[in-house]
């Protein structure tokens, strides 16, 4: 990237500050998503791929992308900034999640030209929704150990299994999909390959699933011979794993290369402040309670420590002794936090916490205890909080494996 | 929340991170530290004439008073530094003591004292007594008139390095007013120091007794700023005890992880189970946020507002992180742990002393309660 001029750059700041204070829309008449994970519904979709798609067209998403593929062609720095117009503005969330923040910068590191021009521009425009097929009913965290058979007939791949906690998998027209090309390889690992894989084809069905919650927002995808084409194949057969271990680096931020935004909704625990304000104990706010003065300090400490250490992260001499920590803690640090806070919220409510979504002396709509009960999807999506744990003890303290 | 600071890093702390690093490894390591255990003076006087020598000591002394002209947020990598590897000299002492000159001395005062202060002469401030009470405002010690003369009284503890300091100042109550005076060491009797047995056996402190001391009213600093040179002294020093306790912190947790790496039970290395791997994890994530805060508080400490908070977050967030990974660093060594030689103890005791000498997490989140929630 060249240099950032500085003037150019306070310029496009203050321009994204503009736009988002004028197009932000906070309340469309019906609740939005404040995760990837939890469009529910087809007016949440429809709502948020014209919100991202009328993002992209200002210039604010995939600024740093080269601008041959959609992207702005700008520095990071203008994304970044554009970024910050968002979180600034509580903008709502991008909604192609999987294709920003992971083939997106896969293609952009290891694609050819033909398969970049095929598929960035339409995943920043919103028009291909991409979705992601790791996890399995029966390997979850033992990812590695993924059955679903991918067999090379001719031109194409027939593919058999099923993937399960498939984000949006209903609307996805495209797939990343690990699978197993080699039932017989020495390492489990190596018997893995990587796929571009469309999903509207023959042998493909996707089945919503209900989360506890009593929502939609995932689904499980079957595959039965179903046929996709031998060109989606990323590299060569056999490197599914390292591939598949690349993008969880896009996904904590150790890589960049995202287009930018966020998929998921800051949580801010000055809103839980405002709630004890608003809810009594022994008749009085419960703000002046002190036990709960210290939780609240405590939780305004910790998404301060979230934010602070973001912002660390690119400052290399307070990198050096562990240089990868920071972010590769990053998604544990942040999703428990958000689970703890949600359940503390809960509690505060008093006996609000009894209430659930759709009765109508529910606490904000039910706000917490849904975002409690969703704060799950992320402590267990994408590796559990357990597995980041090992994965933290094993490739940044130097622990053996167990 | 806009009284909530932000992080950054200057060049100039880049460069004496660095520096200091580099210096304290080499010149403290744990046998020297051990060395130094039962030593009567507690620190190596060669090693205090080369920290003097680095100029460390007008870091954050204008050069209008000899010093080098930075600011306390520079100050910060040298503390950590010295934290990492256990290096204990009168450093912190005399910058608490020159802070305490910058923001509640007299003219001449600063000008008689910060210029000796920033060339490597020991100062030491004399403010905690015997209630326990971190409050510096809370003072019981007294300084009564005689004519032009200042006669004290009372007791102070903790005075760090006072056998070696040139100057004292002390929190005294003048007029029913908290008031600081500052002591040469020739108005100390030979009673007056009583070495005191403490928690942290990397230092040496002192118990001052002020009583039949008698000075001079010039020896006032300036009464109208006590109050704000007080809340700047306390501010002052749990920025320096954060900075050292993440220091130490990340020694402890790589102390562990070697043992944890290498002792073997039931066939395996301890550090392949996860009973001692997550907890190990969550010491680090600790450590990491601690060290984010301190160096956020190091940037804000100066900004009305943000600075106070910062400082409280980056005391509360160091001291509980450094407490947790000191504390299972013990647990994980399981019978070496429990023994002298193991250093996990050092650095336990140190997060404890640190916790003890300027305010525990309660304490400081009560502070921020009220900063925070109003």
């Amino acid at each position: 990237m060249s240099e950032v001029n500085e003037k150019e750059l306070a310029e496009f700041s203050a321009e994204a500050d503009a736009w988002f204070a004028e197009n932000t829309v906070s309340d469309p008449g019906f609740r939005l998503p404040l995760t990837f994970m939890e469009v529910g519904t087809d007016q949440q979709f429809d709502f948020l791929r014209d919100w991202q798609n009328k993002v992209w067209s200002a210039g604010y998403l995939g600024a740093a992308w080269p601008s041959e593929y959609g992207g702005g062609g700008l520095a990071q720095a203008f994304q970044d900034a554009a970024t910050k117009a968002m979180r600034k503005h509580q903008a709502p969330i991008m909604l192609n999640a999987i294709g920003l923040n992971w083939t997106g910068p896969m293609l952009l590191d290891i694609g050819s030209h033909e398969l970049k021009a095929k598929y960035l521009k339409n995943i920043l425009s919103g028009e291909d929704i991409w979705c992601q097929g790791f996890s399995e009913p029966e390997n979850g965290s033992d990812l590695g150990n993924a059955q679903t058979r991918a067999v090379r007939d001719g031109d194409e791949y027939v593919i058999n299994g099923s993937k399960i906690w498939t984000t949006q998998g209903n609307y996805a027209k495209y797939m990343i999909l690990l699978a197993r090309t080699d039932p017989d390889a020495p390492r489990k690992y190596d018997g893995l390959s990587f796929f571009l894989a469309p999903m509207r084809v023959p042998g493909v069905e996707t089945v919503p699933i209900r989360k506890l919650t009593g929502e939609f927002g995932f689904t499980q995808t079957f595959f039965t011979d179903a046929r996709i084409p031998a060109d989606g194949l990323m590299g060569e057969e056999g490197q599914g794993w390292k591939i598949a271990m690349q993008l969880l680096e896009y996904e904590r931020g150790v890589r960049g290369g995202q287009a930018g935004g966020y998929i998921i909704t800051e949580q801010n625990a000055f809103d839980v402040v405002e709630l004890a304000r608003r809810v009594k104990r022994g008749g009085k706010p419960a703000i002046e309670d002190p036990v709960l003065r210290d939780k609240l300090v405590e939780f305004i400490i910790e998404i301060q420590s979230n934010a602070l250490c973001r912002q660390r992260v690119p400052i290399q001499p307070l990198n050096q002794e562990k240089p990868f920590g920071v972010p590769l803690a990053s998604k544990l640090m942040f999703t428990e936090f958000v689970r703890r806070l949600n359940e503390f919220a809960v509690t505060l409510t008093g006996t609000g916490g009894g209430y659930y979504v759709g009765d109508p002396n529910a606490v904000d709509e039910g706000l917490w205890t849904r975002a409690y009960l969703n704060a799950f999807s992320a402590t267990i999506g994408g590796g559990t909080s357990q597995i980041q744990r090992n994965i933290v003890a094993e490739h940044v303290l130097g622990l053996p494996k167990g | 929340m806009d009284k909530i600071g932000k992080l950054g890093f200057s060049e100039e702390q880049a460069d004496l991170l660095e520096v200091a690093m580099n210096f304290c490894r080499d010149k403290s390591p744990i046998e020297r530290v051990r060395g130094l255990l039962e030593d009567k003076l507690g620190h190596d006087p060669e090693l205090w004439k080369e920290i003097g020598e680095m100029g460390w000591l007008g870091i954050a002394i204008p050069e209008a008073y000899g010093g080098i002209g930075l600011s306390m947020a520079e100050v910060v990598p040298v503390a950590e530094a010295m934290g990492r590897y256990l290096l204990n000299s009168p450093f912190t002492a005399t910058t608490l003591a020159a802070q305490a000159l910058l923001a509640g001395g007299t003219e001449a005062q600063k000008q008689a004292w910060l210029p000796r202060l920033a060339g490597g002469e020991a100062a030491t401030l004399a403010l905690l007594e015997a209630e326990g009470d971190w409050d510096v405002m809370a003072i019981s010690a007294r300084a009564g008139r005689d004519g032009d003369t200042l006669e004290l009284s009372g007791r102070k503890r903790f005075v760090a390095d006072a056998a070696s300091a040139s100057a004292v100042i002390v929190s005294v109550q003048l007029d029913g007013q908290p008031t600081l005076v500052l002591l040469e060491a020739a108005d100390l009797g030979r009673e007056a120091l009583r070495p005191e047995t403490i928690i942290d056996e990397t230092r040496r402190t002192f118990e001052l007794t002020l009583d039949g001391i008698r000075i001079s009213e010039d020896r006032l600093l300036d009464p109208d700023l006590a109050a704000t040179a007080l809340k700047h002294i306390h501010l002052c020093s749990n920025l320096l005890a954060a900075a050292d306790m993440t220091g130490g912190n990340l020694s402890v947790i790589d102390y562990t992880l070697d043992y944890l790496r290498t002792r073997t039970q039931f066939g395996k290395p301890i550090g392949s189970y996860q009973a001692l791997k997550h907890p190990m994890v969550d010491a680090y994530v600790m450590y990491e946020q601690a060290r984010s805060h301190v160096y956020s508080a190091a940037h804000c400490f100066n900004q009305q507002g943000e600075g106070e908070i910062a400082t409280r977050m980056a005391k509360v967030t160091a001291l509980e992180a450094y407490s947790y990974a000191g504390d299972r660093s013990i647990q994980f060594h399981g019978g070496f742990g429990f023994t002298y030689d193991c250093d996990a103890q050092l650095y336990r005791r140190r997060a404890i002393w640190h916790g003890a000498m300027s305010g525990d997490s309660a304490f400081h989140k009560k502070a921020l309660a009220d900063l925070l929630l109003g």
